[in-house]
């Protein structure tokens, strides 16, 4: 019943997901990858849970070490991400239709 | 936290999430979509270290500190032109934190089956994604050869890693309690080695696919992960980190013409090796005299043009030309031209690359054009300046069937009135076919390093203005 339940949220989400990157134009696909990116280390989540739920030295720094790419990897991805959005400069005010 | 709030506040980060993705859809509010973001996976992180779920020890600290300043300094140290490889090396730490997180949930998992199946499972797709962005990184980084590396007997030897690991993961839920880790680290080494052979034989220019399959499964394998954990907010987010990764890959197959199956199967770099025109190598020694064109010539012509496209590719950011570009552009643009900037969806390294590079040297995102918006402009365009790039403008891939670029969409600067192309040499793109808009009437070729070629244009410009 759980996993129904799991299987029918991604199948939800990868639905909305596509709809809207789709709307995402190419000129920023490279900020939205390193965005994308970022996200993926919300396994960090999952990483803080089994860590802290875990018993034996071996799996608590096997833990850790998943806590730690996880994070380089959420911290690194919103910085770089924000470090080339913020270099997209228009003209002026007006935006062009993309 | 009761389970019911727990859900709760999960759908609330998921929207937040997609709310923040909406906000990419235009570069002025993209900012603060990426700030959302942020906002909302520090909201998760903090939620679930404080919500009740679990006790907070002080390991768990310790390795966020640590993660979070690995992550900044990498984060400001890189440059521009090295995005490929820093996405690529998160993309593989991404999924090799998803295959810590499934190693150490087997070795807890008791006897449940889904769990011990689906941990299993993300500890494959994470460990693939994790040695196979480590290879493309490399490979990106110049570190290993940029060419397609074939083992003997290479489809074979993927065949029998893939078939022994799948099999494992299969049988690993039935397995007796005590033998789940020597499984599990059979499974690793299985999914690891995988990730090696498959990612070495891809060459180098189909390096946009590979990143972007790797940033799919990198979400895969964070999704995956939340499903042996039952946790509702990594399914659906890595879910939506996943389909992004396959609309890029989907786009960047489209834009080189290529199937995920050629890539994955390393066809394509093998085509690529075979010059479709043998009897052609010998024309860059042929025609050493056109290395020499004439800056007066390019001058004068960019002078009478009203209307110009400019086209860069990989070159010009090798030859670190674009601030260059932008101050030429800038110059003709005070001279009342209209100017361009025209992207095919596979210039540079990665999605979007050249996009990124340009907008580094301050170029107005108003004036970048893709591709499918600037191909109507070409015949009514004075003059096309190519830089560095050369396979897509290659007009053989509308006429030469048969040759690897043949039904490639390309942007057809070949229509425009005349031609300036800025290049290292005379020799073919990477896939190796042989460019006609070299030999054409109306093209201007001026070959050698791009920053330094269109530094003399601009002095000349400058100075022709100076004495009119």
């Amino acid at each position: 019943m759980v996993m129904l339940k799991l299987i029918i949220l991604f199948i939800a989400a990868t639905a909305a997901g596509y709809k809207v990157i789709s709307k995402v134009p190419s000129l920023l696909h490279t900020p939205l990858m390193s965005g994308m990116n970022a996200l993926s280390g919300i396994t960090v989540l999952g990483a803080l849970v089994v860590t802290a739920g875990a018993v034996e030295l071996q799996s608590k720094l096997l833990g850790a070490a998943a806590i730690v790419l996880a994070t380089i990897n959420v911290v690194a991805g919103f910085l770089v991400t924000h470090r080339m959005l913020r270099m997209f400069k228009g003209k002026n005010a007006g935006d062009r239709e993309l | 936290m009761s389970p019911f709030l727990y859900t709760l506040s999960g759908l609330f980060f998921i929207l937040l999430f997609l709310g923040g993705i909406r906000l990419m859809n235009s570069p002025k509010t993209a900012v603060s979509g990426n700030l959302l973001s942020a906002a909302g996976m520090l909201g998760a992180i903090v939620l679930t270290l404080f919500g009740g779920g679990i006790v907070p020890a002080g390991l768990l600290f310790v390795s966020l500190g640590i993660g979070g300043i690995i992550g900044a300094v990498m984060a400001m140290r890189v440059t521009m032109i090295k995005m490929p490889q820093m996405v690529a090396l998160l993309n593989g730490l991404g999924g090799g934190a998803s295959a810590a997180t499934a190693f150490v949930v087997i070795q807890n998992a008791g006897h449940v089956f889904s769990t011990v199946f689906t941990a299993a499972l993300a500890l494959f797709v994470g460990g693939i994604t994790f040695s196979g962005s480590l290879i493309a990184a490399a490979k990106l980084d110049q570190k290993l050869s940029q060419r397609s590396v074939l083992l003997r007997g290479h489809n074979r030897i993927n065949l029998f890693i893939l078939l022994l690991t799948v099999i494992l993961i299969v049988i690993v839920p039935f397995a007796p309690e005590r033998a789940f880790g020597f499984m599990a680290l059979i499974i690793l080494i299985g999914s690891l080695a995988f990730g090696i052979t498959f990612t070495l034989r891809i060459g180098g220019a189909d390096m946009p696919i590979t990143i972007s399959l790797l940033n799919s499964l990198s979400g895969v394998a964070g999704s995956i992960a939340g499903f042996a954990i039952d946790d509702p907010l990594l399914v659906a987010v890595g879910a939506i980190v996943g389909s992004a990764g396959l609309i890029l890959t989907r786009i960047m197959c489209r834009g080189m013409n290529r199937s995920l199956m050629e890539v994955l199967l390393g066809k394509t770099t093998s085509a690529a090796r075979e010059n479709p025109f043998p009897e052609n190598p010998g024309d860059t020694a042929a025609r050493p005299q056109e290395s020499g064109e004439d800056p007066e010539r390019i001058v004068s012509l960019l002078k009478t043009a009203k209307t110009v496209i400019v086209i860069p590719g990989y070159g010009m950011a090798l030859s670190q030309a674009q601030h260059q570009v932008k101050q030429l552009c800038d110059i003709m643009e005070k001279q009342g031209k209209d100017v361009k900037f025209a992207i095919h969806p596979v210039a540079g390294r990665m999605p979007g690359h050249m996009n990124v590079l340009l907008a580094e040297a301050d170029v107005p995102y108003e004036k970048i054009f893709d591709m499918d918006s600037v191909n109507p402009f070409f015949p009514d365009t004075d003059v096309v300046i190519i830089i560095g790039a050369n396979d897509v403008v290659n007009p053989a891939a509308t006429t030469e069937a048969g040759t690897p670029i043949y039904g490639m969409p390309i942007l057809h600067a070949g229509e425009a009135k005349n031609i300036i192309i800025f290049n290292k040499d005379t020799r073919p793109g990477y896939a190796g076919v042989n460019n006609p808009l070299y030999s054409q009437k109306n093209t201007l070729l001026c070959l050698g390093d791009a920053a330094v070629k269109i530094g003399e244009i601009i002095k000349k410009l400058n100075e022709d203005d100076a004495t009119p």
